[in-house]
């Protein structure tokens, strides 16, 4: 707990992602392009966790999350929570929320999909199942575990 | 019923409701009994065949042309601006300018999907890669309920290669609003895919699986067979194995009930013995007749005609 308390209150300004699948964490820094972030990325792996076993985290100093960067960690981390901290407070604080869809951020698995081969935003509905997610592609109709995901668009 | 499908594409056929779909079949029956040449008139149908096909595309353009409609278009990408690297959007955003509906095959999934963006005029998928093929559905229906009197609470069999074959999957799922009892005759590896079954489950549809043909030929109304590629094993030995158990014989119906049927979407190769063609149960050749009537049905309902 006082791990935990230090690892929060860590940064001044920006974005906690915590409560992350322990193992998803470098995923979701490629994905939110967080790599090219100038300000201080802080990111823990494999952390204890009363709830979850093991868990991921990321710290993000001076930057706020939007919406769709936030449903974007949802395919990957669907239990994260975001913890918005201004002044060494957290200010907000809200479990990720399932988007019905999400484009752009998956590359679709089938390389006989429409999608790897134009020009074009990829585009999945996400279907609710248990702790993971399962995405039904927009164009090639087919059905993906959170396992079947190789690549992101970043 | 008013016609919902007016100005609509059709892409999947899990996008069509039951009365919808009721329909469809409605209309090809009349339009089989009384044809209408001058229903379409002065209306362009493009037909874009970014792969090969013979039936669908026949059938397409003479269900035009049988309703007065003309047609344009390619049975050959090689011909098209694709080859110069012109993407599907801007292609068939073009030819969308030009007329009136798209009938359209590609070889990659979403490909109908993806078209039916670039357009405000109708699609009308006629398969996208191993996805969906929904006007061979309606011609499927429209062959049992025709052959069979009815569509509800028959008993279905479905032959064959059931893991890659688009067709069986879209008839299983159609067949979800009708109340079918489903036997799946396939090797194992050929099995009907785990999201189907689930489907299957979640509504409701009984089914069972079977490795052989005799297991089931006495039970069923309906025999849907479909043929078995050897490309489809990674084990040569494996097809060797399985393609003779999957010939369907003439002698192997004597205990049919009377009225089965025998269908199948062809090609066919050497799946059904040519001595059953002549045999009362063969209907496959009606069913391949019938795509025209389904189609004709189809442009005239997405085009708001009928």
């Amino acid at each position: 707990m006082k791990e935990k308390k230090l690892l929060v209150n860590a940064i001044k300004n920006g974005t906690v992602i915590d409560h992350i699948t322990a193992g998803s964490a470098l995923k979701i820094i490629r994905i939110l392009n967080l790599a090219s972030h100038e300000k201080v990325v802080t990111v823990g792996l494999n952390l204890p966790s009363k709830s979850m076993g093991r868990k991921d985290l990321i710290k993000v100093a001076e930057r706020e999350l939007s919406p769709d960067e936030v449903s974007s960690v949802a395919i990957l981390a669907p239990q994260a929570s975001i913890n918005i901290v201004k002044n060494y407070e957290i200010v907000k604080k809200f479990k990720i929320k399932l988007p019905e869809k999400i484009e752009s951020v998956v590359v679709c698995p089938n390389p006989k999909c429409i999608t790897n081969h134009e020009p074009m935003a990829s585009v999945f509905f996400i279907l609710p199942n248990g702790k993971h997610i399962k995405l039904r592609c927009k164009y090639c109709e087919k059905v993906f575990g959170h396992d079947d995901i190789r690549e992101y668009r970043v | 019923m008013p016609n919902t499908l007016k100005g609509r594409d059709i892409i999947s056929i899990a996008e069509l409701s039951k009365p919808e779909i009721l329909l469809v079949l409605k209309n090809a029956q009349e339009l089989k009994k009384h044809p209408r040449p001058k229903l379409l008139e002065g209306l362009v149908m493009g037909s874009c065949f970014f792969e090969p096909s013979t039936r669908t595309r026949l059938s397409f353009e003479t269900a035009m042309q049988k309703l007065g409609g003309r047609v344009i278009g390619f049975a050959d990408p090689g011909v098209t601006s694709a080859k110069k690297g012109e993407s599907l959007y801007d292609a068939i955003k073009i030819i969308g300018q030009y007329v009136d509906v798209i009938a359209m095959r590609h070889p990659l999934e979403g490909a109908a999907r993806r078209a039916a963006e670039a357009t405000d005029k109708p699609i009308i998928n006629g398969g996208d890669g191993a996805n969906q093929h929904p006007t061979q559905t309606l011609l499927d229906l429209f062959t049992i309920q025709e052959c069979q009197k009815k569509l509800s609470n028959l008993h279905i069999a479905m032959v064959g290669d059931l893991k890659y074959g688009r067709t069986v999957h879209s008839l299983a799922q159609a067949l979800t609003h009708f109340g079918a009892r489903l036997y799946f005759v396939a090797p194992d590896s050929l099995q009907m895919p785990a999201y189907i079954c689930d489907e299957l489950k979640t509504k409701g549809v009984k089914f069972s699986m079977h490795k052989k043909m005799e297991e089931v030929i006495g039970k069923v109304d309906i025999f849907y067979m479909t043929r078995i590629q050897g490309e489809r094993f990674a084990d040569p030995m494996e097809y060797e194995k399985v393609k003779n158990s999957f010939v369907l014989k003439a002698d192997m119906l004597k205990n049919a009930k009377p009225n089965l049927k025998i269908l199948h979407p062809l090609p066919r190769v050497n799946e059904i013995e040519t001595a059953i063609d002549k045999t009362k149960f063969a209907y496959y050749f009606q069913q391949a007749e019938n795509g025209l009537y389904a189609r004709q049905a189809l442009l005239a309902m997405v085009l708001g005609k009928i």
